[in-house]
């Protein structure tokens, strides 16, 4: 592993030379052409990207000295996480234009977060993933803040900022000590030390970074106790940026949690299932309870997000390959229902005025029946009832659990998303059955109607034909966790 | 190599540096820019723990993480700054009592 090796990272290689390319472009070309140019290109780069991870193939192969890994897990979820991207990046520039705000650094900046992201499921040492880490970050406080005129927006990116930042100072500090009392920054290295019967027990000063580790991470996916931030930057920061955070960016730090516990720290998952059963316990509970009485609809996603983590947290505790399988199908969904519903939320402009409201849906079904349709959908999705993706989704998890003999989990699990279900069929009630509010503005948006149609197509056919999510996900599972 | 200070005091400093830093963000009833401070002092705390595990083990791996979390803090600090000066225009005031538009 010596040498600069960068065959495996030709994605990210491209990614990042394409995206620095385009930022000297972008400077170059007058302000308004640039921004309207630059959505389109940055989605065909992150669709070219994810064609080039296929292309790469699911061998394991290192780069950069062993720092970066690439292997089937970690091109699943480059894959997932690059289209939902794209999807993210295709629904903003129409909210831009009617806000005024329209930069053409904000695909740039999508760019930069998705290289990251492909950084943090690659990482294979703890640098790597602090890099990562903070690459995909620091664009998206940038890009929670870029309405600059806001205060809400502002606001909303301070508080992403400051907490982000805490989160990353845990996750280093989390990182030093498991360096300091394992003698390698190197997740090879790390699980080979202390694999096998008759290993070295984890050192208390690795256990205890471990446990920073995995607090940083719940920070990032808006896990309970640390999902305080969420709601406020959900509210408050621009909705496209919000669509582009709760669905990408979850992939890949449940990518990275994923590995970091299963590869140098998978002989030890007696000792982390106790946190990450706390975590996802406390999340599913606040994300069913604390949404109920959400009167904004971004604030209610909020909710919605904190509760999904949880159950996907469900999957994580279980600790084996069909608990990594259960997350993979679940963080996936999960992802595309949730661009789903931002797109459904950035169609809601009533007189020029984009609103946020719950009671603004109050009778879509018959001022707009087919939008009505596909946010019933998914929202009956995210509620988890059959035959729709959502479920499966849940039942994969809850599985997983079972079998690994977490029972009463999976129970609470069960009964979180009955109490859920309250408030996603509440929006389904006021869409179809509650006195209709004036109808909303017609947009002439395709991409926004390409992408909701496109998800709650997704999301009702899922049954159908679910063996390509399901294999390539069990496939991507069995390389994290050998069988 | 012998050191004449033993490990643990470094480990100690630095933890108490970080805990300074956590209570400085969220016990703090002034400004932003203290906050700013605090995640730096996160950082530079981090820091002290990396260059004495890697002076103590004997491995250079930690000194070169060192560096990387330097480059990435002076990042960081500027995309938090530019983020405080936005927020200043629009409420003319960086009071952290004042950063109460959304509940929460």
């Amino acid at each position: 592993m010596t040498g600069l090796v960068v065959g495996p990272a030709v994605p990210e290689a491209f990614l990042f030379l394409v995206a620095t390319l385009l930022l000297g472009v972008g400077a170059f070309l007058p302000e308004r052409r640039a921004a309207e140019v630059m959505t389109p290109v940055a989605v065909i780069v992150l669709l070219v990207t994810a064609m080039l991870v296929m292309a790469v193939g699911p061998g394991r192969a290192f780069a950069f000295g062993g720092h970066f890994v690439h292997d089937g897990f970690a091109a699943f979820l480059k894959v997932v996480a690059l289209v939902v991207a794209a999807g993210a990046v295709l629904v903003a520039p129409g909210w831009f234009a009617d806000e005024r705000t329209a930069r053409f650094e904000y695909p740039i900046l999508a760019l930069f977060s998705a290289l990251g992201m492909l950084m943090m499921v690659s990482a294979n040492s703890l640098l790597a993933l602090y890099m990562a880490v903070e690459l995909h970050s620091l664009p998206l406080y940038v890009m929670a803040a870029i309405k600059r005129d806001s205060l809400r927006a502002s606001e909303a990116g301070l508080k992403y900022f400051v907490l982000g930042a805490l989160a990353s100072g845990l996750l280093l500090y989390g990182a030093s000590l498991v360096y300091g009392f394992t003698g390698t920054l190197m997740f090879d290295e790390l699980a080979r030390a202390h694999a096998g019967a008759g290993a070295a027990p984890l050192p208390l000063g690795a256990l205890v970074g471990l446990i920073f580790l995995v607090a940083g991470f719940a920070f990032k996916l808006a896990a309970v106790p640390f999902h305080m931030w969420t709601p406020d930057v959900y509210e408050g920061a621009p909705t496209p940026v919000v669509a582009f955070v709760a669905a990408a960016p979850k992939l890949a730090a449940v990518g990275l949690a994923l590995r970091v516990l299963h590869e140098p720290f998978g002989a030890f998952a007696d000792e982390w299932r106790q946190v990450i059963v706390l975590v996802a316990l406390g999340s599913m509970i606040l994300g069913a309870f604390a949404a109920i009485g959400q009167t904004n609809l971004k604030r209610l996603m909020a909710y919605s997000t904190i509760g999904h983590v949880g159950y996907a947290f469900v999957g994580l505790a279980a600790g084996t390959a069909t608990g990594v399988q259960g997350v993979l199908v679940y963080m996936a969904i999960y992802a595309v229902m949730t661009l789903g519903t931002f797109a459904c939320i950035l169609m809601m402009r009533r007189q020029g005025r984009y609103v946020e409201a719950i009671d603004d849906l109050a009778g879509l079904s018959r001022t707009d029946p087919l939008m009505a349709l596909a946010l019933a959908l998914l929202m009956f999705s995210l509620a988890g009832i059959p035959p729709l993706a959502g479920f499966f989704a849940k039942l994969y998890v809850f599985l997983a659990a079972v079998e690994a003999g977490l029972v009463w989990l999976a129970v609470v699990g069960v009964l979180t998303s009955v109490v859920g279900a309250f408030y996603y069929l509440r929006i389904v009630k006021l869409m179809y059955f509650d006195e209709p509010a004036e109808a909303f503005d017609r947009l002439r948006r395709p991409e926004l109607q390409l992408v909701a149609a496109a998800s709650a197509a997704f999301v009702a056919l899922f049954l159908l034909w679910p063996t390509p999510l399901l294999s390539a996900a069990e496939a991507a599972a069995r390389v994290l966790v050998g069988s | 190599m012998s050191f004449p200070i033993p490990l643990s005091h470094y480990l100690v400093l630095a933890a108490v540096l970080f805990t300074i830093g956590v209570f400085g963000i969220f016990l703090n009833r002034k400004n932003v820019i203290v906050i700013l401070m605090s995640i730096e002092l996160l950082l530079l705390a981090v820091n002290v723990n990396f260059v004495a595990f890697s002076a103590y083990l004997g491995d250079l791996a930690g000194q070169v993480f060192a560096l990387f979390v330097l480059t990435v803090a002076a990042a960081e600090a500027a995309i938090g700054l530019a983020i405080v000066v936005v927020y200043f225009r629009n409420r003319g005031s960086i009071e952290v009592e004042d950063i109460n538009l959304m509940r929460g």
